[in-house]
């Protein structure tokens, strides 16, 4: 296929229905709604529906709805409007719908302004609804993965009937890059558990309200189960000039971008840098870096994210003090820049006697 | 309408899906409503032979259990959000009958928004509206529809206007939307009035299954555990109070105007999705411009770019522009704008990068080509430009120098001479001439060649070429 230049935000779409997604319920916030216009641009086309929700409550109540119909669909929204979408996820979890939620996050807390942040990975990677479930959430770092994993997020919601959200920042969701698509596509499969006409469907619950406290501990250790092999199974990072690195950046979105110009720039300068970018933040490459932090080359981890360092504790778990964590960040809608970052690297390096 | 003894179809014989107590009854206390209605909904949807498409959405609220009882696809919905789950449901399966079967307090207290707006979006579903004036499920606190001075456990001395407000009369409010075709209040106090709800859920059903629109049918329905009366005062209390309160009648009913039409399941649109989503047709690949000069600055060959100016001054286009083109001749691009409000009125700018490996950070803070198109862009963003790097300036609208002398300096009187063209707005394109004549990024053929991968409008093609060949004839004409 042939590339085409699109926005984050495009693509996302592009990659959804292709992956089978004929349903978008959303309600527009900057700076996610082109997901919105796309979708009302394209679903019609391709026989799906578009519906513009009275609130964010209502978009993912309707995905609800339309995940227990058995289609795939989605909802895309960002930090006030996830807020919102908190309660359909926890319902979805706990009726094991599969359906996409997309946060193209943005500086925060509140209704904060409009500008790219990271600081709604607590809210995702951690779960801002009720009860014992977990979110599979990846992180797309460029236009490309935006479609990418459109396509892989509909394959693992169904694969394991579970929300899988795709978090993003606003510059990812903004920015244009050239994307290309797989020419040959696969139908959705078929679900047998899903409401829908027919006499078997008539036989289908779905549901997450269970009063019974023995059972419903029986679900939640069904769920934890689930995570457990999720955990096991589907944990994603790409790693960036590991081999030799004594420092090593873990960061995720649109700040793994500039953390690879700064590594870039600190190799020609003969420092050793590298970067491990989780694509899964839940399930978290917490064996991996446990790994690196087993190196005996490797001397700190630093965690570089657009918050105030809420993915710090994620590493501090994985490393377990097998060596120093420690954080760089920015925030309120101001991307780090590669310079920024350098200078964080030299310093450390220069504090442990330099790199060279 | 004669009324039927045995047990409906559309009722599992043996509640299995019930988890205590005695399997062949409900779970509902004497003498309240909701089994009656349960009942006329089954009767209905048997005998309009549909009970393989229907699909019942349960409340929170007493009715959170329906799906104990009812032989239909069941789905159990978050409190109040019955119409948007039921709307979701609807719309991946037109051919289904969808009941949102609702408490007061579910649907006129944390479920206003949810069920104003599926009516007014005239969703093909029925509303079956159960209002006791009170919340069974939680032990009789007040519900938006407690009558005024009514006792309840939230309302210990009356429901007072002055605090609570009034009670909320669900079937006027959604009388006052356009698109509901069937909105009826009905009562469960005596046979006739029993008959007549019977009635009305039929009506509404029957409806849907004509593929006909929105159906509310608003039950007053007794709760004799929450109002702390014996079942059959309750009967008489709906009479003497609710009724006055809540009139009984139709408000609407358009069945007749609207012709029915079947119910047809949405096709799944799988084949030409690549044509569908505008995607380039395959085999259209971007020529490589294999061997095609550079500019001998290895900087401008892979530049850091930021463009900069009004909005309205097609500065993100522009940028645009120098991505996309650098994608059709095979190189890694990114473009990155400035977003929201500041845009509006105020100023734009879009960092673009060009190069020949994958790109790294897309924003540029320091750039190797300055693209200035007012004063406020070249105060701001001139500091920023690395030494030796190149400073793009619309001269015909910026009226002061550069500060910099560790700079190229490039004056392009774009807009004077996009207006002798015909069109201010081509400034933009006249400044792509120019950068790309005196940078050697591209050839200025090669963006003519690729015009139509960023600018949509076909018919603005034959004016942007113009521009951009101006611009680089602009370029030649100082050396
Ligand atoms: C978000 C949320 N808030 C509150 C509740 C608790 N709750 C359960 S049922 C109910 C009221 C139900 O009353 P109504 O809709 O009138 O139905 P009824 O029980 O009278 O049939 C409430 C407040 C809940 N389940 N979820
Ligand atoms: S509490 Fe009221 S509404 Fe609930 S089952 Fe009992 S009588 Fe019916």
């Amino acid at each position: 296929m042939a590339k085409t230049i699109l926005k984050g935000n495009e693509a996302v779409i592009h990659g959804a229905i292709l992956a089978g997604c004929r349903a978008y319920f959303g309600y527009p916030i900057t700076p996610a709604s082109e997901i919105a216009e796309t979708a009302a641009r394209y679903m019609p086309r391709v026989g799906g529906t578009f519906l513009q929700a009275e609130s964010e409550v209502a978009a993912v109540n309707m995905v609800y709805g339309a995940a227990g119909a058995g289609a795939r669909a989605m909802t895309a929204s960002s930090g006030p409007g996830i807020s919102l979408k908190m309660e359909g996820i926890s319902y979805m979890a706990g009726a094991e719908l599969p359906c996409v939620v997309v946060s193209i996050a943005r500086g925060g807390p509140g209704l904060g302004n409009i500008a790219p942040e990271q600081g709604d990975y607590h809210q995702v990677v951690w779960c801002g609804g009720h009860g014992n479930y977990h979110n599979i959430v990846l992180a797309p770092n460029s236009v490309q993965e935006m479609s990418d994993h459109a396509m892989l997020a509909f394959d693992l919601a169904d694969r394991y009937r579970n929300p899988v959200f795709i978090l993003t920042d606003g510059a990812i969701g903004q920015m244009m890059e050239p994307v290309e698509f797989p020419a040959e596509v696969h139908a959705p499969p078929a679900k047998e558990w899903a409401i829908g006409v027919g006499e078997r469907a008539r036989r289908n619950v779905v549901s997450s309200i269970n009063l019974d406290p023995d059972e419903l501990e029986q679900q939640n250790l069904k769920l934890a189960e689930k995570y457990a092999r999720i955990t096991e199974a589907e944990v994603r990072f790409e790693e960036y000039r590991l081999d030799d690195a004594e420092v090593v950046l873990v960061a995720y979105g649109i700040v793994s971008r500039v953390a690879r110009t700064a590594i870039e720039a600190l190799r020609r300068e003969g420092l050793r840098v590298g970067m491990l970018r989780p694509i899964t933040l839940w399930p978290f490459p917490a064996a991996r870096l446990r790994e690196l932090a087993e190196r005996p080359a490797v001397r700190e981890l630093l965690c570089v994210e657009m918050s105030t360092g809420q993915m710090v504790r994620d590493v501090e778990l994985a490393v377990l003090g097998r060596k120093p964590v420690s954080f760089f960040g920015r925030c309120g809608g101001n991307i780090p820049s590669d310079v920024e970052i350098a200078e964080q690297v030299r310093r450390r390096t220069a504090r442990q006697g330099g790199g060279r | 309408m004669k009324v039927k003894l045995e047990k409906s179809k559309a009722f599992y014989d043996v509640y299995e899906r019930k988890p205590t107590g005695d399997k062949t009854v409900v779970h509902y206390c004497p003498g309240c409503g909701h089994g009656n209605i349960h009942k006329m909904i089954t009767e209905a949807i048997v005998d309009l032979g549909v009970q393989d498409r229907t699909i019942f959405v349960s409340p929170v609220g007493c009715s959170v259990f329906a799906y104990y009882y009812f032989d239909l696809g069941n789905i159990q919905a978050a409190h109040g959000r019955a119409p948007a789950v039921g709307t979701g449901v609807k719309r991946v399966h037109p051919d289904s009958i969808v009941i949102s079967y609702q408490g007061d307090g579910d649907l006129a207290a944390i479920g206003t928004a949810e069920i104003v707006h599926a009516a007014n979006r005239g969703e093909k579903m029925t509303v079956i509206f159960v209002n006791n004036a009170i919340y069974g499920m939680t032990g009789g606190q007040m519900a938006p529809t407690t009558l005024e001075g009514q006792r309840t456990t939230t309302s210990p001395y009356g429901r007072s206007p002055a605090n609570e407000g009034y009670p909320v009369r669900v079937a006027e409010l959604i009388n006052a939307l356009q698109a509901p075709v069937y909105i009826e209040r009905t009562a469960l106090t005596d046979a006739k009035s029993i008959n007549k709800t019977r009635q009305a859920i039929r009506k509404a059903l029957q409806y849907q299954v004509e593929n006909k629109g929105f159906s509310l049918v608003e039950v007053l329905s007794a709760c004799p555990t929450g109002w702390g009366i014996h079942p059959v005062q309750a009967r008489q209390w709906i009479k003497e109070n609710m009724e006055p309160v809540f009139p009984l009648g139709c408000l609407r009913d358009r069945g007749a105007e609207i012709p029915a039409s079947p119910l047809e399941p949405r096709p799944f649109v799988a084949e030409g999705l690549h044509e569908l989503l505008d995607h380039p047709a395959p085999g259209a690949e971007e020529e490589r411009a294999a061997g095609a000069p550079r500019p001998a600055d290895p900087f401008l060959g892979s530049p850091r770019v930021k463009v900069a100016g009004f909005g309205g001054q097609g500065v993100l286009l522009l940028g645009l522009g120098l991505a996309s083109v650098g994608m059709k001749l095979g190189r890694h691009v990114s473009w990155l704008p400035s977003y929201g409000p500041e845009m509006r009125g105020g100023t734009a700018n879009c960092s673009v990068r060009i190069s020949d490996e994958f790109i790294g950070a897309p924003i540029v803070n320091q750039s190797d080509i300055l693209v200035a198109f007012n004063r406020p862009s070249l105060e701001k963003f001139e500091p920023d430009l690395r030494p030796g790097g190149m400073l793009f300036y619309d001269s015909s609208l910026i009226d002061v120098s550069p500060q910099r002398s560790d700079i190229v300096t490039v004056a392009v009187p774009a807009t004077k001479l996009a207006d002798e063209l015909g069109n201010t707005k081509a400034a933009n394109m006249v400044m792509f001439g120019a950068i790309v004549e005196r940078t050697g990024l591209f050839a200025v053929a090669d963006v003519v060649r690729n015009l139509g991968s960023f600018i949509k409008l076909k018919k603005l093609i034959p004016l942007n070429e113009q521009a951009v060949e101006r611009g680089g004839a602009y370029i030649r004409s100082l050396a």
